[in-house]
């Protein structure tokens, strides 16, 4: 058999959760049963169903989970309708892991940390954090700031509330960006959320949602006091290959395959904004 | 001609009768022109050119052009005039927004008719009346522009001007070339014979979509073959027959809309004679519901979207073996 | 160095291709293009092919591997890449180098194998130009027409072929060949002193930051034209981007990856929408990428080897020269 970094394994899904309506959470392990391979948290995999296609999604999963990866996913194309659709026991392709990931161990040690996410954009973050808790002594306050649409497009939301919620030094903070009658939480926009919070400017910053929270809270962020080189963010772009080759990712003169999909802000800066 | 077209280009900016004017744009070399929007007319008397090679058909940018603010004028050869009327008809140009300026055509050149001639390392070409004067790395040299004529242009089927708001030339008339003589060539081959030719050409194809991109008839917004949820997207064929199969299709979607421009075959990378699929349609089209030429008028219906009883039924299937 | 009777080349074309299957380029139906020699083809007496030398590495489509599915499972079968000895002759100094830049890519860790298959068992025959045609500007790129590099250098003077092996590989090719030895005459080099874009600089754009080249209003004027198309991107010998795709043959899925083209709409394209909404933004990628992105990732090399094929073949005759010059047109 050719080996080769465009070949994949093939791997088993053996949990489908329904997060919301159109994120499903899947659990998927190797063709031994156990975990596929090991990861950095903001890593991401290449799933693929043959005939159907393949795509990059991030691994949601702590590193600290030895049994299997999970793979948060939202219905909006053609590989993640498939997926949408498939019963547990279904055989997938699997490939990675790629990219960098968050400098958990590095620059994040013993920090302050501020995650802020938006919809799916929790997904990436999911991984950090349950990492942080697992490594909690090694990392300051805790606050994670979340919002989506509605309260059933919260992701993980159970999760959150059993154990984030549940944990000394953990800090949760959710909205939602309208009022509904089931909801007696925050209502509003992640960016005016993150400004009314205002948050210690020695903290480091770690977000993902959709490009607009992302510039809107940035700037309340650089408001608050906060410099572009506080802030970490995760990249999705159109991929192919994951290997820095198929050229479909690159930015400027980075890749956001290899050299992402985590950028600190301020290594942005020097790049074309086409993501 | 050139300077006629420079003066009337400047002219149309500067009394502010359109806002910016389409037309070709000076290269690196004599032969590299390029299309451009020109929007002032200091802009078109230091960039602006008409030459033999100028062959590009503008009429497809005024899809896009017609539809921004302010009135675009345009240069059109007799062969691009032919598009502009069939894209008026196809409801895809804005007529209101643009003025058309006719250019008479003496048949044009390119680099390729050149090159055919056995010149090499072409660094400027200097056109007088009917002769060019080639310089080259290796010598200079004088030819007839009949000699250096585009292929598609050794069969004109017209130079005629339609539906132009001023001329530059005559109006011109519709030739009598032998516009069929090539097709005709293939009709009689056998059909083994015509198999291997079009397998040979069409194999080249290294599937750039140039032809499509550049084809006046194919203004989808979107091409079938780009379309994820099309079902037959595809961006290169693992089987060069795939690649027979995009060119046929592509000639039947614009059977009775192409104009006969030549545009596909003067763009293709790799030389494949795509204008004769085109043509063997317009022939068999001539034969089967009387003689059609599409964009000469704004009246006649396009044979493909009209239907009499009286039309015969002709089919590769009742005739055994297609139309002679 | 060694030495062959031009009058004889078919005959050391035979010698070679009784050894290991032998790529030319010849005229195939009226194109240049590299093929698989057979008795009797002829070189063509054009300067260069119109798809470049890359096909031998890097060909347009080509299989990756293949997957069975039954119900819930999923196999993996070996795709059986057939991967042989070869040699090809004729690669002009130009494409030569533009095997450094896509080594660049493909080799990089972790190395494309089928690209270093290919590479690993290929030995590349490069032939110098004497009669460069006057888009060439590879001179300009540092690069010299008449010592092309590969594996073995050859030259035609006068009535002789000479051949120099410059790798352990090309000398094992030429001691298995009956050559003469000789030394080549000095070359006439006076042509590609008289070459129109000899002073062309596209090796400047290291001077300015990356996003003021980005952010050049020039960029709405070079792109108002392209058609969109992937003529550059595909004749173009250091283009190397790529898509990869399923196919369904009913018996099972290929899994293959075929040339693809950052001048297309769909390139960026997802569920939700594109990075590089316009033309403006997908012809600017392009070429930032050639002349700013991939020079600042690699030393300062720029990301094209001056063979012309773009100025030749571009439908509406927008190319890399014009682009330079455009940009170069504002001060630094």
């Amino acid at each position: 058999m050719r080996t080769d970094p465009l070949i994949p394994m093939v791997a088993q899904v053996t949990h489908i959760r329904t997060d919301t309506p159109d994120v499903k959470t899947f659990r998927v392990v190797g063709p031994d049963g156990k975990k596929p391979f090991a990861h950095i948290p903001g890593q991401c995999a290449m799933l693929s169903m043959p005939g159907v296609g393949e795509a990059l999604f991030s691994i949601t999963s702590s590193p600290t989970n030895e049994e299997y990866l999970e793979f948060s996913i939202k219905k909006c194309g053609c590989v993640t309708s498939w997926i949408h659709a498939i019963e547990p026991g279904q055989q997938v392709t699997l490939r990675g892991p790629y990219g960098n990931g968050f400098p958990v161990d590095t620059d994040f040690a013993g920090k302050d940390l501020v995650f802020i996410a938006g919809g799916i954009g929790l997904a990436p973050l999911r991984s950090v954090i349950n990492y942080v808790r697992h490594y909690r002594d090694r990392y300051g306050a805790v606050d994670i700031v979340y919002g989506a649409r509605s309260k059933a497009d919260l992701v993980d939301y159970e999760e959150i509330l059993q154990e984030w919620c549940q944990e000394d030094g953990i800090r949760v903070h959710l909205t939602i960006d309208n009022a509904q009658p089931d909801w007696d939480g925050h209502v509003g926009f992640v960016p005016n959320y993150v400004k009314e919070l205002g948050f210690d400017t020695g903290k480091t910053v770690v977000m993902c949602g959709p490009p607009v929270m992302i510039k809107f809270t940035l700037a309340g962020l650089e408001e608050l006091g906060f410099r572009r080189d506080q802030v970490y963010t995760t990249f999705e772009l159109k991929m192919k290959c994951a290997l820095g080759k198929c050229g479909r990712c690159n930015i400027g003169d980075k890749y956001v395959c290899k050299d992402g999909p985590v950028f600190r802000l301020d290594q942005m800066t020097e790049l074309p904004d086409e993501y | 001609m050139q300077e006629r077209v420079i003066e009337k280009a400047a002219q149309l900016l500067e009394s502010g009768a359109c806002a910016r004017v389409l037309g070709w744009k000076t290269g690196e070399f004599f032969y590299d022109v390029t299309p451009a929007v020109f929007t002032s007319a200091q802009q078109v008397r230091q960039e602006m050119v008409f030459s033999p090679f100028c062959g590009a058909n503008l009429s497809k940018y005024l899809i896009a052009e017609s539809r921004k603010e302010g009135k675009v004028g345009v240069f059109l050869k007799p062969c691009d005039s032919f598009s502009f009327v069939q894209l008026q008809k196809e409801h895809r140009i804005l007529r209101e927004n643009v003025y058309a300026v006719g250019v008479q055509c003496q048949g044009m050149s390119d680099i390729e008719a050149l090159k055919a001639l056995g010149l090499r390392g072409i660094t400027a070409v200097q056109a007088e009346e009917d002769r060019l004067t080639v310089s080259t790395l290796y010598g200079e040299k004088t030819v007839a522009l009949e000699e250096a004529l585009s292929l598609r242009c050794r069969s004109c089927k017209s130079r005629a001007l339609h539906d132009c708001d001023e001329l530059i030339g005559d109006q011109g008339r519709d030739l009598d070339t032998d516009r069929f003589g090539e097709v005709a060539r293939l009709e009689a081959m056998s059909p083994e014979e015509r198999f291997a030719f079009w397998r040979s050409q069409l194999s080249k194809c290294i599937r750039c979509n140039a032809c499509r991109n550049v084809c006046p008839a194919c203004s989808c917004e979107k091409c079938v073959f780009d379309d994820p949820n099309s079902g037959v997207q595809n961006k290169a064929a693992a089987d060069p027959f795939e690649e027979d199969l995009f060119h046929i299709i592509r000639a039947f979607h614009v059977a009775g809309r192409c104009t006969d421009c030549g545009e596909c075959t003067r763009v293709c990378p790799q030389h494949i004679p795509l204008h004769l699929l085109n043509r063997k349609l317009i022939k068999d089209m001539n034969a089967l519901y009387g003689p059609y030429q599409a964009g000469s008028d704004f009246d006649s219906k396009p044979p493909m979207l009209t239907f009499t009883q009286e039309d015969p039924e002709a089919s590769i299937i009742t005739e055994g073996r297609g139309i002679q | 160095m060694k030495k062959w009777e031009l009058s004889r080349l078919q005959e050391l074309f035979e010698a070679i291709a009784a050894q290991e299957p032998l790529y030319i380029p010849t005229d195939v139906s009226g194109q240049p293009t590299f093929a698989l020699w057979q008795p009797g083809m002829a070189l063509t007496r054009e300067l260069n092919t119109v798809r470049s030398a890359k096909d031998l590495f890097f060909p347009q489509v080509e299989e990756l591997v293949k997957f069975k599915v039954e119900g819930k499972k999923i196999q993996v079968l070996d795709p059986q890449v057939q991967i042989r000895d070869q040699v090809v002759f004729g690669v002009r100094a130009c494409d030569a180098r533009s095997f450094d830049i896509l080594d660049s890519v493909f080799l990089a860790e972790p190395a494309d194998t089928y690209y270093r298959d290919r590479r690993a068992h290929t030995t590349v025959m490069t032939l110098a130009c004497t009669h460069p045609e006057e888009s060439c500007f590879c001179t300009s790129l540092g690069i010299d027409p008449q010592a092309p590099g590969g594996d073995v250098s050859c030259w035609i003077e006068g009535e002789a072929l000479y051949l120099n092996a410059n790798t352990p590989k090309g000398q094992a090719l030429l001691s298995r060949l009956p050559l003469d030895e000789g030394e080549k005459p000095e070359a006439d080099r006076s042509v590609f002193d008289r070459l129109p874009l000899k002073d062309l600089d596209l090796t400047r754009f290291g001077e300015k930051k990356l996003l003021d080249w980005f952010h050049s209003p020039k960029w709405g004027e070079l792109s108002q034209s392209c058609l969109g198309c992937g003529t550059c991107t595909f004749v173009c010998p250091t283009c190397q981007c790529y898509d990869i795709r399923d196919f369904d043959t009913g018996h099972g899925v290929q899994r293959f990856r075929c040339w693809d083209s950052c001048m297309y709409s769909d390139f960026t394209m997802m569920a939700h929408g594109t990075n590089r909404p316009t033309q403006l933004e997908r012809f600017r990628q392009r070429f930032m990428h050639k002349l700013v992105y991939y020079p600042a990732d690699h030393g300062g090399q720029v990301g094209c080897v001056g063979c012309g094929r773009c100025l030749r073949k571009c439908p509406i005759s927008m190319n890399i020269v014009k682009v330079a010059r455009a940009l170069g047109e504002e001060e630094v």
